[in-house]
């Protein structure tokens, strides 16, 4: 090998080991979060224990007009039978020949209710409404089925402990047996 | 277009006028003496002049323009529906991304990225916030694979066949390459603390869309996508970013993703208790029923279409997928269900993506119902809809993944009908 080749070499040589890899697979990019996760909108889901529920109070009566306002376009003035998910009645039709899933026909946990109406009802406006607006909705829409009396309050403590009709109506296929 | 046998000198300087797409600084093609043209007359008109203009981003052929995903929303809140991607109109594997399925609790948001970040909390050493710069820097790979709704070929469960065309009955299914981030990268990076057994996710949409996934699936394949068919996430597929995991039902693969928050157990949302699952005749329902099960459908011929040549040859050709794994085997029936035939499988076979199948087949006007039977590697078979009902009862709703048959009439028409 000549002088010349043996010098284009030893270049080539140092110019490919001047590459550094990487001793780990990537650089860990996230930012602590503690301070977001105690804020509101980023608690937003509330589980069968309630823990996650806002403080509020609401009873049917209250509910009860603002479902007519707000929610009876889509719901119905029933709550069941137009365009938007039925919510009341039926409850024991899950094992007939035209059963129909409602709220308080086949939802297992009342806090869902809560959660979800938060979360996206109305559906023109989602997270308008107060929590106090959304227990009394919540109270309005159980006591149409007496799941709960007329005159019950609903606030953070008694909402996690509705026992719905259909509690036991699940079974779970995660984990696969 | 027809073209005048003979033309003019003059005709073919307007015409070139008028097909320039540079018009009026456009200079004009030299023109030979008309006498000695070589192709004076039956070239078309596309061959005489030039094309139109470039585009920063193409659109498909306006002779294509019936190729569309079919909207299915309630009118009182339009954003609450269905898109169904039609599968009658494509073929190979891969879902062109404006045509790949929508499902929208609350219409599509426009999300602003610099605005948007992905916060991983709940039982970890320490709660982290991605932003997407930041995501943009992770190692990531790409996976092809299908994503279907829980709630796609739903129309099944009714007692008359519905006359949809293939796509519109059963593309709430598409297929795509997706790229992102191995989940389990950004899980770790935040500390999976040893309690956690669910992740709870969480969209920015309208809806704000939550629902428990398992932590072992985010841990095994789960990608946090950002890409799609090599581009960026579409809004309405989620811009920018969102949950891809392969086999597994659509409503898990949530869109808009801004929060996975790992617990002890499921958080029993609207869309896991109240929907995707699945009644019973005995009046309980089955819940967290994940996975996709092997399905086919043959796409062509379908609804839709006819058989003109009688006698005549036709390739038989559709797609089979299943969450389980890879598709190993599609059978082909024309007497419903009585005897079958091995369909060639197009390869690649991918794991829990679509396969295209295809058979040539000599129809000499007899009356026929064609039917597709798909098998993957689990060695599950996909059911008749009588074993389906049957094991299901007619108010399952979701996960319908029955054989699905066409009906060709003497006449070469082509009609839906339930298994015999």
């Amino acid at each position: 090998m000549s002088m010349v080749s043996k010098f284009i070499a030893t270049a080539l040589l140092l110019s490919l080991s001047s590459y550094n890899y990487a001793d780990t697979e990537h650089q860990a990019l996230g930012k602590p979060a503690e301070a977001l996760t105690q804020q509101a909108q980023w608690n937003l889901s509330i589980a069968p224990d309630g823990k996650a529920l806002p403080k509020g109070k609401g009873v049917a009566a209250q509910g009860k007009k603002i479902f007519a306002l707000k929610c009876a376009a889509c719901h119905g003035p029933e709550g069941i039978g137009a365009s938007a998910d039925p919510l009341m009645g039926e409850v024991g039709s899950l094992t007939s020949d035209y059963p129909e899933k409602t709220v308080n026909s086949y939802w297992p946990y009342a806090t869902t209710l809560f959660d979800y109406i938060r979360r996206a009802m109305p559906i023109n406006a989602p997270f308008s409404l107060t929590p106090d607006e959304v227990y009394a909705l919540s109270a309005y829409i159980l006591s149409q089925d007496a799941i709960i009396a007329e005159d019950f309050e609903l606030n953070e403590k008694t909402l996690p402990q509705v026992t719905m009709p259909n509690r036991e109506g699940f079974t779970a296929f995660y984990p696969e047996k | 277009m027809s073209t005048p046998p003979t033309q003019s000198r003059r005709q073919f300087l307007q015409k070139a006028a008028l097909g320039g797409a540079l018009a009026g600084t456009v200079s004009l093609p030299i023109l030979a003496n008309t006498d000695k043209l070589e192709f004076p007359d039956n070239l078309p008109e596309w061959m005489r002049a030039p094309g139109g203009e470039f585009g920063n981003y193409g659109q498909p052929s306006k002779h294509e323009q019936q190729v569309i995903r079919w909207i299915s929303a309630n009118p009182a809140a339009p954003g609450n529906g269905v898109s169904w991607t039609p599968l009658h109109d494509l073929q190979g594997t891969i879902t062109p991304n404006g045509l790949h399925y929508e499902r929208h609790h609350n219409g599509v948001p426009q999300i602003d990225p610099e605005q948007h970040v992905l916060l991983i909390d709940g039982l970890v050493d320490k709660p982290l916030s991605f932003d997407v710069k930041s995501l943009m820097r992770y190692p990531m790979v790409s996976r092809t694979c299908f994503i279907e709704c829980g709630g796609n070929s739903n129309s099944g469960w009714r007692s008359n066949p519905i006359q949809s065309q293939a796509g519109y009955a059963h593309g709430l299914v598409s297929n795509a390459e997706w790229t992102g981030i191995p989940l389990k990268l950004l899980l770790k990076e935040a500390g999976i603390k040893t309690s956690a057994k669910w992740v709870i996710a969480e969209g920015a949409d309208a809806a704000a869309l939550n629902i428990s996934i398992p932590l072992e699936k985010l841990l095994d394949d789960a990608l946090l996508a950002l890409y799609q068919n090599g581009e960026r996430l579409r809004p309405e597929n989620g811009y920018p970013m969102r949950l891809v995991l392969p086999g597994w039902e659509g409503i898990l693969n949530v869109k808009w993703v801004r929060q996975l928050r790992l617990t002890d157990e499921p958080i029993m949302s609207r869309d896991e208790t109240s929907q995707y699952t699945e009644l019973l005749p005995d009046g309980t329902a089955r819940q967290f029923t994940f996975i996709n099960e092997a399905k086919s459908l043959i796409t062509s011929p379908s609804l839709g279409m006819m058989l003109p040549d009688n006698p005549g040859i036709y390739q038989i050709s559709g797609l089979a997928w299943s969450g389980r794994g890879k598709i190993t085997r599609v059978e082909i029936s024309a007497d419903g269900g009585d005897s079958w035939v091995d369909a060639e499988l197009q390869g690649p076979v991918l794991d829990k993506a679509f396969t295209r199948f295809s058979l040539p087949w000599h129809w000499q006007g007899e009356y026929a119902i064609l039917q597709s039977r798909a098998t993957d590697e689990t060695g599950y078979v996909q059911p008749t809809r009588e074993a389906l009902v049957e094991n299901r009862g007619k108010h399952g709703f979701f996960h319908y993944n029955a054989i699905v048959s066409w009906e060709i009439t003497e006449e070469g028409d082509i009609n839906h009908v339930y298994g015999f």
